[in-house]
């Protein structure tokens, strides 16, 4: 008679307890709390602002706890939801624009717990109310600033070579160049080569014609530049938002997926991440009168653009830019001392300080303007020439000069902006000059905002639907295999805690609405191996055989089949993690993780119990319940 | 076999539950090709708004209000309770796409009541589209799979039989959510795949069974054989699929609007499942024309025949 390894016990001894021990921390709730942290990234929040904190409380006579750094920020514990809002605004007001306070939710999980690294499961936002946004980046626009830019390289490198051509045209991700002869043709081959590596060079037959096609190896480099860019500023956004644990991550080839937990006002993230403005500074052309501005015919070497505060009034400005946008290093919002007006106080980076010092040196008593550009990409309706309707982005660029200012003295690295409407409009603009600005248009393309209440539902609706369910399944157990049920029981509680703890201990599982089916579901199919295996115990017993026999053939047997019949459970699986986004993800990966811990549980788990019970003993059982 | 247990005369009944079965497949198909599938939000694009209330709220006004508002094509329902309303508006030119969540909103608020906002979905048609072929290939690459592990796992007849038998599944739930035009999005499609994979469980288990009890017998009459294997597994069969009916019961009760589909799809799926594994595999079996001669070690006739 075969006696049952001592080595399962302890292994499973300790997979339950390892797993248990990372499952406890979901037992403690979340309390409410406010999140301070600084707006300049990375710096940490001083002693002093965590006095003001917690005097502020205090005033307000809110009961809240010690405080503590979490990452770079100041998490301070409050009593309840009502004190959170209110205590945001408090702070918030006390402590000004230089600190960003948020509302979040503070694990209580105990120190020892978090001394071993344990910590509840990630929620997903269905769970937990927020914003989710999926954004397009514009690639076509990106690819076609840079190739404008590659024709003006390739022209100036024909001219650096004296070499005479007709035209050098933008053909898609094609440039072409036209040549009067053959022979400029050949002569312009080496130095079009040199200037733009990027490109393969070919000759259309018999024609004076160069065409340098972008190599794939480049355009994905530009793509990825751009995402990644993009990923960077938006990331900095949503800093600047003041949302805790929020997620910014490149999906695919050319899309952002921006996830605001806890965020409500979905208008103003939306407004925050779709908006890419930039600011230029440039000199007013003031030789030309304001009737050859009204002409709308602007003279060479400079733009018209309407006046915003003045009736769009057409001001001429120079073409050349004394600084732009990105060579912002910060902004801030404030008040002009005088007359009480919002502006923005602009730092510069040493080019953008160098370049202003230069032109404002020589141009004192000038004006100069501050050109404002924005993009915003809608989405627009055509129909294709199958007469199908699609969607597609279209891009719309608003130029208008924000304020004009006489150059009293030479500007550096520091100055401000004036002639903002008001101090909403000067925190925004503030904001995104801070935050920096996008390489590319980005389009929302999905969106989803979940009510906190619809997230406490769900969460509700889960919970319940789990325990019902575990319910019936543990009753049905015990009736239908009474002694064998309650082992079959125990395992199925095994399991439970196992996929808790897995799933708290991976680091980017996050559990959904669809993860709790997935667990839910486990339930009910985990006990199909003891099923299988007490089935067959059963009629091995029938079939005359002795219990311990019975039991052994029963393990024995069932255990390909149990195997089989997981398989193809996890290839499907695999298959959805790969296929879903999101939510049906956290149900894939809870399907997965349920079905090997319920294979681990039911088989060894089981046995485990049923040799505890029947194989001690010198003499072998004479009955078995089952 | 045991004596002990009565036996169930399953094979009795077989040619016209097959006659049902193929009806029932052929009819889904039709259905599926002809009315198509009630997509949701996921695979079409569009906005879905919830609203709460702390009143009932009058869905035929607010119908009214918002097709005065020009949103004559919006989909109005109750979700889950009288105060809780669900307008779904398939793409719209005009507005800024990312905002027309926020203006149903607003067309809705104070008109039939203090409202809140629970819930705004938007998808762009272009994700939509995306999602709907991605899903397509998630549902074929499934099948495809499957079919090569039962390849691995079987020969000849029985391969076929189970695979048989899991499109039979498959194609029914598909044409169920057809024909009572029950909106079909991720969450289902996350159902109809975890399907796949039980339905193919349960198919081998039997199979495995009747495949045993054949090479393990003196008897040659393949109807006692089949019959013996699907009674001696029945038990197992009908105890899984219990348990697992339970809890998906559970979840259509208490798990909320977007478990109901998801458990509706996997209560029909595995009640056709169950069904199937007893009758539709076997059947096939049989049509097939299985024997004893199928289970015996193949002798190696290629080399005899050599001159």
């Amino acid at each position: 008679m075969t006696r049952y390894p001592r080595w399962k016990f302890f292994l499973l001894l300790a997979v339950l307890l390892g797993c248990g021990l990372y499952a406890l921390p979901n037992i403690f709730p979340d309390v409410p709390a406010v999140q301070i942290s600084a707006n300049a990234a990375g710096e940490e929040v001083p002693a002093s602002v965590r006095r003001q904190v917690a005097e502020t409380l205090d005033q307000a006579g809110m009961e809240h706890g010690p405080g503590e750094t979490v990452n770079t920020s100041w998490l301070v514990r409050l009593d309840s939801t009502n004190d959170q809002l209110r205590a945001r605004q408090l702070i918030s007001d006390r402590l000004g624009d230089d600190y960003v306070v948020a509302l979040n939710l503070a694990p209580t999980t105990p120190q020892w717990l978090r001394a071993v690294g344990a910590s509840p499961m990630n929620l997903g936002l269905d769970l937990r109310g927020g914003v989710h946004f999926l954004l397009q980046v514009d690639m076509e626009t990106v690819i076609g600033q840079r190739m404008e830019a590659w024709s003006g390289q390739a022209k100036m490198a024909l001219r650096d070579e004296g070499i005479r051509y007709r035209d050098v045209a933008i053909d898609g991700r094609k440039l072409v160049a036209t040549f009067d002869d053959q022979v400029a043709a050949d002569a312009a081959r080496a130095p079009l080569r040199k200037a733009l590596p990027e490109f393969t060079l070919n000759q259309a037959e018999e024609t004076p014609r160069l065409t340098l096609t972008l190599n794939a190896s480049t355009l994905e480099e530009l793509q990825d530049y751009a995402v990644e860019q993009n990923r960077t500023a938006l990331n900095n956004r949503v800093n600047e938002l003041g949302v805790a644990e929020a997620v910014v991550q490149r999906q695919g080839a050319d899309r952002i997926v921006v996830q605001l937990p806890g965020v409500q006002d979905a208008s103003q993230a939306r407004r925050i991440l779709g908006r890419t403005a930039t600011l230029e500074f440039r000199l007013v052309a003031d030789q030309y009168s304001a009737q050859r501005a009204a002409t709308g015919i602007a003279p060479p070497g400079t733009e018209i653009f309407p006046f915003r505060d003045q009736n769009n009034r057409p001001v001429i400005l120079e073409k050349s830019k004394i600084a732009t946008g990105d060579q912002v290093t910060n902004a801030q919002m404030g008040f002009d001392q005088q007359s009480g007006t919002p502006q923005v106080n602009v730092e510069l980076d040493s080019t953008g300080a160098r370049s202003m010092q230069r032109v404002t040196s020589k141009n004192v008593g000038n004006p100069m303007a501050v050109l404002f550009i924005e993009t915003k990409t809608d989405m627009k309706t055509v129909e294709d020439e199958n007469g199908e309707r699609r969607q597609v982005p279209e891009s719309t660029t608003d130029r208008y000069v924000i304020n004009v200012a006489t150059i009293q003295d030479t500007l550096g690295s520091r100055f401000r902006i004036t002639g903002l409407d008001s101090p909403a409009e000067a925190s925004e603009l503030a904001l995104l000059l801070r935050a920096g600005s996008l390489a590319a248009p980005v389009t929302i393309v999905e969106e989803r905002t979940i009510g906190p209440s619809l997230g406490r539902e769900n969460i509700e609706a889960g919970l319940k639907s789990m325990v019902l369910g575990m319910a019936l399944v543990l009753v049905f157990m015990l009736l239908w295999y009474k002694v064998f049920g309650i082992f079959a029981n125990i395992a199925l509680l095994g399991n439970l805690v196992i996929i808790v703890g897995v799933m708290s201990l991976i680091p980017g599982a996050t559990l959904t609405l669809p993860g709790i089916a997935g667990i839910v579901l486990t339930v009910g199919m985990a006990v199909d191996a003891n099923v299988l295996i007490y089935e067959r115990i059963r009629e091995e017993l029938r079939n005359g055989r002795r219990p311990r026999e019975a039991i052994d053939e029963g393990y024995n047997r069932a255990f390909t089949t149990i195997l089989d019949a997981n398989i193809t459970t996890m290839i499907v699986a695999v298959i959805l993690f790969s296929a879903g986004t999101g939510s049906v993800q956290g149900f894939a990966v809870t399907l997965f993780i349920g079905i090997l811990s319920s294979m681990f549980t039911a088989i060894i788990g089981t046995r485990a119990l049923v040799e505890m019970t029947y194989g001690r003993g010198a003499r072998a059982p004479s009955k078995l319940s089952i | 076999m045991s004596g002990s247990k009565k036996m169930i005369n399953f094979m009795g009944a077989r040619k016209v539950l097959g006659i049902m079965s193929i009806c029932l497949v052929i009819g889904s198909i039709i259905l599926l090709a002809t009315r198509g599938l009630n997509l949701g939000l996921d695979f079409t694009g569009g906005t879905n708004v919830v609203v709460e209330s702390s009143t009932d709220i009058d869905i035929a006004k607010a119908r009214q209000t918002l097709e005065q508002a020009g949103f004559e094509d919006a989909v109005v329902q109750q979700y889950g309770s009288s105060r809780d309303l669900s307008i779904r508006v398939p793409p719209q030119e005009g507005i800024e796409a990312d905002q027309v969540g926020q203006r149903v909103f607003q067309t809705l608020e104070g008109k039939v009541g203090e409202l809140q906002l629970k819930q705004v979905e938007f998808v762009g048609p272009q994700v939509g589209d995306e999602l709907r072929d991605q899903s397509g290939l998630a549902l074929l690459m499934a099948l495809g799979l499957m079919l090569v592990y039962v390849w691995f796992r079987f020969t000849n007849k029985f391969g076929i039989a189970t695979v048989a038998a899991l499109l039979h599944d498959v194609i029914i739930v598909l044409g169920l959510f057809s024909l009572l035009r029950w909106p079909f999005d991720l969450t289902v499609l996350a159902a109809v795949l975890a399907l796949i994979g039980y339905s193919l469980n349960d198919s081998i288990v039997v199979a495995d069974r009747i495949r045993e009890n054949f090479r393990n017998t003196r008897e040659t009459d393949p109807h006692v054989i089949v019959n013996g294997a699907i009674n001696e597994t029945l038990t197992r069969t009908i105890n899984t699929s219990f348990t697992t009916m339970l809890v998906l019961v559970a979840l259509f009760f208490f798990g909320g609007e977007v478990m109901r589909a998801f458990s509706e799809a996997l209560l029909v799926g595995i009640f056709v499942g169950t069904y199937s594994s007893i009758y539709v595999v076997a059947n096939l079996l049989f049509t097939l024309g299985v024997s004893k001669e199928d289970f015996l070690i193949p002798e190696k006739e290629e080399i005899d025949e050599m001159p």
